[in-house]
């Protein structure tokens, strides 16, 4: 991908997010980082201008909502050819379970929001006729469903199965859809829960696995090993996997 | 978050509530909240970062805010790694006006502790290249101390108990090369060694190693190292090729190492092996920045070397009329001691700021690591009295276990003005210790 290839990220308060901009600005990418309240991220502007010499502008992004697609995209300063994005939401399981309105914003965050920002900017990107990509950020908690986690975990799976598609149904363009499945970082979202440290990395290391991915233009990357954690987790068979504690 | 921290040296450890504000909001409410202490990389050795009430982290917080390539003048937030600066503004040939012997440190910790590097017979201490400091007090309002100011005298060294250190500005230095130029000179004894380093004044750089196991004629015997940033004309083709090297890649130590690797045996045949080395590298060479000035840095988690039980790492500073006898007596108590003492370090002092509870002072500063035991609580005890009687004072950055009384006697006068300045609400274990 050419290194002055603007980038827009969405969802892009949250730890892995900035390690992204951070890894793509250190080769010179412009970028959009696209949030709920840019303010907060204010500080970023002239950190990535001095750090990097790039340019970083920052816009207004509410993840659930279904509307406004084009006219979000039209307002950007230039044209995206690299989307990432690293939207994500993690409640409480037994909350989200129970609750009907948790558990549709948890779906909408994770999944419904964000397949329908991509299914409009693939359109218009593999239009283009350039090299251009699309990098979701799913989890490896979207492989098999766990009774910790699967309310997360479900809107993950449906989204690392909307980007599957997309990735088939542009497979003839020079669109590349690639899906990121993180296993255990350490951020914001998992502070206070209880890592095993051996398979946590941290946000840096997922960045650059994900840039290197993109290189080599994979279509599912995992970071670390979590690969063969999940090769194996899924090959348990469901009368067993239903017994486990985990 | 509760969670079980410590610092480098690893002893105490406290189960502290940690928070990461992510931006000023976050900040804001986690000082207005009560108790705390902020907390920049960790890298003070003992309990100066650790409050279990609430450790508030500024490693979010650590953006570079503006630069201006004339003149060098950078302002940045304080939980920005100096390891960043450094990736940053080498290639562009600026370097920090100060550094400490770690580059994994926040210029917040820098700020606080008022740290010195190999440069301060001549460049002062970090708080004498500071524009400005913006401080946040407990009640949520940040306020600029410039160093005219009560609170600038009293945050510069004050550990955090004035407020947190949220934004810093200070003066790079111009580098023609990321390059050193190093001689090495070997001393066989104190008299030498302390002979070496004042000889050493005309370089930017001095510092020694100092073996404080050898006795006899080759008590105090050092291999001191003189530096100075090599100018294009001091590099020849093998480093024109890369006039600002990168920073080496860091190993790690994957576990603790056993309590038994490091004891005063162990330590005896280290210095002998590193003088030797000493003796036989002796003369001029051209090394990198980052091998010259972070060694230890190349190896993550050395401290692990010294396993579980953790290690205390004593730095005191001698005002420059009592310095040898001073000196003499340390060493001597140490040799006598049965703790292994690995990593001698020497240094030359030029005046300090005399201001607050900062701590360099014009004299001579050792500082040594022993493996954490109750003979080495005694041992330091028995150095204490010394440095006491000598006029010297301990650094609160590498302190787990000094008392008030030599607290109070040590920093006299600085002590009374930097109370004044205090804000009550932060309090780490160190200063409860201290009675600060």
């Amino acid at each position: 991908m050419i290194s002055d290839a603007p980038v827009l990220i969405l969802g892009a308060r949250s730890d892995i997010a900035l390690a992204i901009a951070h890894a793509f600005a250190g080769r010179g990418h412009p970028l959009m980082l696209a949030l709920r309240s840019p303010n907060r991220l204010q500080a970023i502007v002239p950190d990535f201008e001095i750090r990097y010499g790039v340019e970083v502008t920052l816009h207004s992004y509410s993840a659930t909502k279904l509307t406004g697609q084009a006219e979000f995209l039209d307002n950007l300063p230039q044209q995206p050819q690299i989307i990432v994005c690293a939207v994500g939401l993690m409640t409480d399981q037994e909350e989200a379970a129970g609750d009907p309105a948790l558990a549709k914003q948890v779906v909408e965050t994770n999944f419904l929001g964000p397949a329908v920002m991509l299914e409009v900017a693939a359109e218009r990107m593999a239009a283009t006729n350039e090299d251009c990509a699309i990098i979701g950020i799913g989890s490896v908690a979207g492989d098999r469903g766990r009774a910790k986690n699967y309310v997360y975990g479900a809107a993950k799976a449906g989204f690392a199965a909307w980007l599957s598609g997309l990735r088939q149904k542009y497979a003839a363009t020079q669109l590349h859809v690639m899906t990121v499945k993180p296993g255990f970082v350490r951020t914001q979202m998992t502070a206070g829960m209880n890592l095993p440290g051996p398979v946590t990395v941290d946000p840096d290391a997922v960045a650059e696995d994900i840039l290197k991915g993109l290189e080599k233009k994979h279509h599912v990357v995992y970071t670390s090993v979590w690969r063969w954690i999940m090769t194996i987790i899924c090959a348990i068979p469901e009368p067993i996997f239903k017994k486990l504690k985990f | 978050m509760k969670q079980e921290i410590w610092g480098w040296g690893r002893a105490p450890r406290a189960v502290c509530e940690v928070l990461q504000p992510r931006d000023k909001a976050e900040l804001v409410a986690a000082v207005t909240a009560g108790k705390l202490i902020p907390r920049g990389a960790g890298r003070a050795y003992g309990d100066a970062a650790l409050q279990p009430e609430r450790t508030v982290s500024m490693r979010h917080l650590n953006r570079l805010l503006a630069f201006d390539p004339e003149t060098g003048a950078l302002e940045a937030e304080a939980g920005l790694m100096l390891s960043d600066l450094l990736d940053v503004f080498v290639p562009r040939g600026w370097f920090p006006p100060v550094t400490p012997g770690s580059k994994f440190v926040t210029l917040g910790g820098m700020v606080a502790a008022d740290v010195h590097g190999k440069n301060h017979h001549h460049a002062g201490s970090f708080g004498h290249h500071l524009d400005w400091v913006e401080v946040m007090g407990s009640d949520g309002k940040t306020r600029i101390a410039k160093p005219n100011s009560r609170l600038f005298k009293s945050t510069v060294g004050g550990m955090g108990l004035t407020g947190v250190v949220t934004r810093v500005a200070l003066k790079l230095r111009k580098i023609e090369t990321g390059w050193i130029k190093q001689e090495s000179v070997v001393a066989r004894n104190l008299g030498e060694a302390m002979d070496a380093l004042e000889d050493g004044e005309s370089y930017d750089y001095s510092v020694a190693w100092i073996d404080c196991l050898a006795s006899g004629d080759a008590f105090g015997r050092s291999i001191i190292y003189l530096g100075e940033h090599a100018t294009q004309a001091d590099i020849d083709y093998r480093q024109t090729d890369d006039p600002f090297p990168k920073a080496r890649k860091m190993r790690n130590i994957p576990m603790d190492a056993p309590n038994w690797l490091l004891n005063r045996t162990t330590a005896r045949l280290f210095n002998a092996v590193y003088y030797r080395a000493g003796v036989r590298g002796e003369g001029e060479r051209i090394i990198d920045w980052d091998k010259y000035f972070y060694p230890l840095d190349a190896i993550g988690g050395w401290n692990r070397l010294y396993g579980k039980r953790g290690f205390a790492q004593y730095q005191c500073a001698i005002p420059l009329e009592a310095a040898e006898a001073g000196l003499r007596q340390v060493i001597g108590e140490i040799g006598r001691g049965s703790e292994g003492a690995f990593l001698g370090v020497l240094k030359r002092f030029g005046p300090g700021r005399g201001t607050g509870i900062s701590f360099p002072i014009e004299g001579y500063t050792l500082a040594l690591d022993f493996p954490m035991s109750s003979r080495a609580l005694d041992l330091m005890d028995r150095l204490d009295r010394i440095v006491e009687d000598h006029g010297g004072r301990l650094y609160l950055a590498k302190d787990n276990r000094m008392r008030p009384n030599l607290m109070k006697i040590g920093y006299g006068k600085g002590l009374t003005e930097f109370a004044k300045q205090r804000d009550e609400a932060f309090a780490s274990l160190q200063s409860e210790r201290l009675e600060l």
